[in-house]
C-alpha cells in the first residue's frame, strides 16, 4: 500500500533542544495510527509537524523530509493548503465562541465557499461524520459554548471535517473528556478511518490498544518502535518499549 | 483552636470594613448625583430645553455629535493599534517604547492636548474654531485607552482559539478578523464606553479647539455653510464647555440656574449612555457565551 505519510530522517530542534532525533516512519492510509510516549517524549511534536503547526512557534529548525501522498509538505506545499489537507482536533475542546453552524462552516468559508446550500450540506455532513447531528440539529444557531465537553469536541472534530481534508491529526482528543464522551470519540475513530487517515496521539495505553492499527513509540525524541499495534502489545521487540507499556516507568 | 477562632473574627472584621468602603463611595455618588440632578431641575424653565441661543439644545446636540465624531476617529485607529501591539508587533526594545508612548500619552494634561489641537488642527491649518478639531484633540486622549483594551482584550483570548483557526488552514489576518477580533468585542466596547463617557465631560481640550460659540440653523441642511448643524467644520460649544462659561463668563440672571440645569443634562446623559452601551456589551457576552 502506498503511504500517505512518508517521513525521512526528521530532526526538530527548540533552540538548542533537539526534540526529534531522526524520526523515519511511513503512515498507511485509512489506518490509525497511534503515538505514545511519557510526556515531553516529543509524540506531539512530530503530530504538529505533519501540519505545521510548528512553524507558528518561535525557534523551531526543522530539517528532513516529509510528504505527503509524494508531495514534499516544506518544499511542494505552502502551510495554509497542507492545513486545509491535513486537519487538527486538539486536546481541550476549542470551539470558537460563535454558533455551532458557524464553527461548522468555519473551513469552507475560509476557502471561498459562499452558496448558502452548499454550506449547509458541507455543515449537515460533517456534523453527522462526527456523529453530532442528531444532538445538535435543532440548535445550529445556538452559541458552540453551551454544549458539553464531549459534544464541543465532537463538533471539533467536525469543524475539521468540514474543511474536507484526507489527514486527521488528534492531539490527546480525549484526555479532558469523561468515559462515556471518550468511548464515542473512539467509537467515531473507527468509523472515519474508512474515509480519513487518523494519527492520534495519546496518554492512554489501552485506548492506543483498543483502535489504533500502528503504533509508534517515542523516547526522548527518538522513535524507539514502530509497527502493528497487535504486535507490538502482544511481543514488543525493545526493552525499553516492554517497560513502558507494562507500566515499568512513565 | 485559637487561631481559628482569631482568623474568623478578622475575616469578619475584614468584611465589615470592605462593606463600610463601599458604602461610603455609594452614598457619595448617590449624593453627587442627586444634589446635581436636583438643582438643575429646581431651576428648571421650559425654554432651556430649546434650541435657541437661551436654551441648551444646541449644545447637547454638539455634544453628541462630537462623541460621535472623535469615536470615528479613535475607535478604528485605536483597535488597529491595539492589534498591532498585541499580534504583529515582536516584543523587544521598540515596543516598549511604543507602550510607554501610548500610556504616557494617556496621561497627558487635557488642557496640553487642547493647546496642541489649537496648534495643529487650528493655527497650521488656518481654520478656525471647529467640531472636527476638537474631534482630534479628545480622540488623542481616548486612542490610548481603546488600544490598551483592544490588546489587553485580544492577548486574554485562549491559545487554542488561534491554534483551531490556523489549525483549518486560515491565515494570520483571518484568524484575527474572523475569531479573534469578534470574541473581543464585549470587552472593546467597555473601552469605547469609557472613552466615549471622557468625551461627553471633556472641556480643557476642546476650549481652543472646538470653540465656545454655537450658531445653528435647524433649517439649513447645506454642509458646505457654517450654520449647518452636521457641518464637522463649524464651531459648537459642548454642554461641559457651556457649563463652565456659564459659570464664568456669562452675565445672564439666569446664567447660574443654565449651568445648573446643563449639569444634570450632562450627567443623565452620561448615564444613559453608559447604561445603553453596557445592556449592548451583556448581550454580545451572552451570544458569546452561548448562556
Amino acid at each position: 500500500m502506498e503511504s500517505k505519510f512518508e517521513v525521512s530522517k526528521l530532526n526538530l530542534h527548540y533552540g538548542q533542544f533537539h526534540a526529534l532525533k531522526d524520526v523515519s516512519l511511513s503512515i498507511l492510509p485509512h489506518e490509525v495510527t497511534a503515538l505514545i510516549g511519557p510526556s515531553g517524549c516529543g509524540k506531539s511534536t512530530f503530530l504538529k509537524t505533519l501540519n505545521r503547526m510548528n512553524d507558528l512557534e518561535e525557534g523551531v529548525t526543522i530539517d528532513g523530509k516529509v510528504t505527503l501522498d509524494g508531495r514534499d509538505i516544506f518544499r511542494d506545499m505552502d502551510a495554509i493548503s497542507l492545513r486545509q489537507r491535513v486537519g487538527m482536533v486538539f486536546q481541550q475542546p476549542n470551539p470558537f465562541p460563535k454558533s455551532i453552524y458557524e464553527n461548522v462552516a468555519y473551513g469552507p468559508k475560509l476557502q471561498g465557499i459562499r452558496s448558502k446550500v452548499k454550506l449547509d450540506e458541507i455543515v449537515e455532513n460533517a456534523l453527522k461524520g462526527a456523529a453530532i447531528w442528531d444532538e445538535v440539529k435543532d440548535r445550529l444557531k445556538k452559541n458552540a459554548m453551551g454544549l458539553s465537553g464531549g459534544q464541543q469536541q465532537r463538533l471539533c472534530i467536525a469543524r475539521a471535517l468540514a474543511a474536507g481534508p484526507d489527514v486527521l491529526l488528534m492531539d490527546e482528543p480525549t484526555s479532558a473528556l469523561d468515559p462515556i464522551s471518550t468511548s464515542k470519540i473512539e467509537d467515531l475513530c473507527a468509523q472515519l478511518k474508512k474515509d480519513y487517515t487518523i494519527v492520534m496521539v495519546t496518554h492512554n495505553m489501552q485506548q492506543a490498544a483498543r483502535i489504533s492499527d500502528k503504533t509508534a513509540f517515542f523516547l526522548l525524541g527518538e522513535v524507539v518502535e514502530y509497527g502493528d499495534t497487535d504486535q507490538m502489545f502482544s511481543m514488543p521487540k525493545d526493552k525499553r518499549t516492554e517497560d513502558y507499556i507494562t507500566g515499568r516507568f512513565g | 483552636m485559637e487561631t481559628n477562632k482569631k482568623a474568623k473574627q478578622i475575616d469578619r472584621i475584614m468584611t465589615a470594613v470592605f462593606v463600610t468602603v463601599a458604602g461610603f463611595f455609594l452614598l457619595l455618588l448617590a449624593g453627587i448625583a442627586l444634589l446635581v440632578i436636583g438643582r438643575g431641575i429646581a431651576g428648571f424653565e421650559p425654554y432651556m430645553l430649546s434650541f435657541s441661543r437661551k436654551g441648551i439644545g444646541n449644545q447637547l446636540f454638539n455634544t453628541i455629535y462630537l462623541v460621535f465624531l472623535s469615536l470615528l476617529v479613535s475607535v478604528p485607529l485605536g483597535i488597529a493599534t491595539g492589534v498591532y501591539l498585541a499580534e504583529y508587533a515582536k516584543p523587544g526594545k521598540l515596543t516598549n517604547f511604543l507602550g510607554i508612548c501610548i500610556e504616557t500619552l494617556s496621561s497627558l494634561p487635557s488642557i496640553v492636548v487642547g493647546l496642541f489641537g489649537y496648534l495643529v488642527f487650528i493655527v497650521m491649518v488656518g481654520a478656525k474654531w471647529n467640531l472636527a478639531s476638537g474631534a482630534l484633540a479628545v480622540s488623542i486622549l481616548n486612542l490610548p485607552l481603546i488600544a490598551t483594551t483592544t490588546k489587553d482584550a485580544m492577548l486574554s483570548m485562549p491559545k487554542g482559539y488561534r491554534m483551531g483557526s490556523m489549525g483549518l488552514g486560515a491565515t494570520h489576518w483571518q484568524t484575527i478578523k474572523r475569531v479573534l477580533l469578534p470574541a473581543c468585542m464585549p470587552r472593546i466596547l467597555t473601552g469605547i464606553i469609557l472613552a466615549a463617557g471622557r468625551v461627553f465631560g471633556e472641556a480643557a481640550a476642546l476650549l481652543y479647539t472646538a470653540g465656545m460659540s454655537t450658531d445653528i440653523n435647524w433649517n439649513n441642511w447645506d454642509l458646505t455653510s457654517p450654520t449647518c448643524p452636521l457641518n464637522p467644520f463649524r464651531p459648537g460649544e459642548t454642554l461641559a464647555l457651556h457649563i463652565w462659561a456659564s459659570r464664568t463668563e456669562a452675565i445672564g440672571a439666569d446664567s447660574v440656574q443654565i449651568a445648573n440645569f446643563s449639569s444634570a443634562v450632562l450627567l443623565i446623559l452620561v448615564f444613559a449612555f453608559s447604561i445603553g452601551a453596557r445592556v449592548l456589551g451583556r448581550r454580545m457576552e451572552r451570544k458569546i457565551g452561548g448562556k
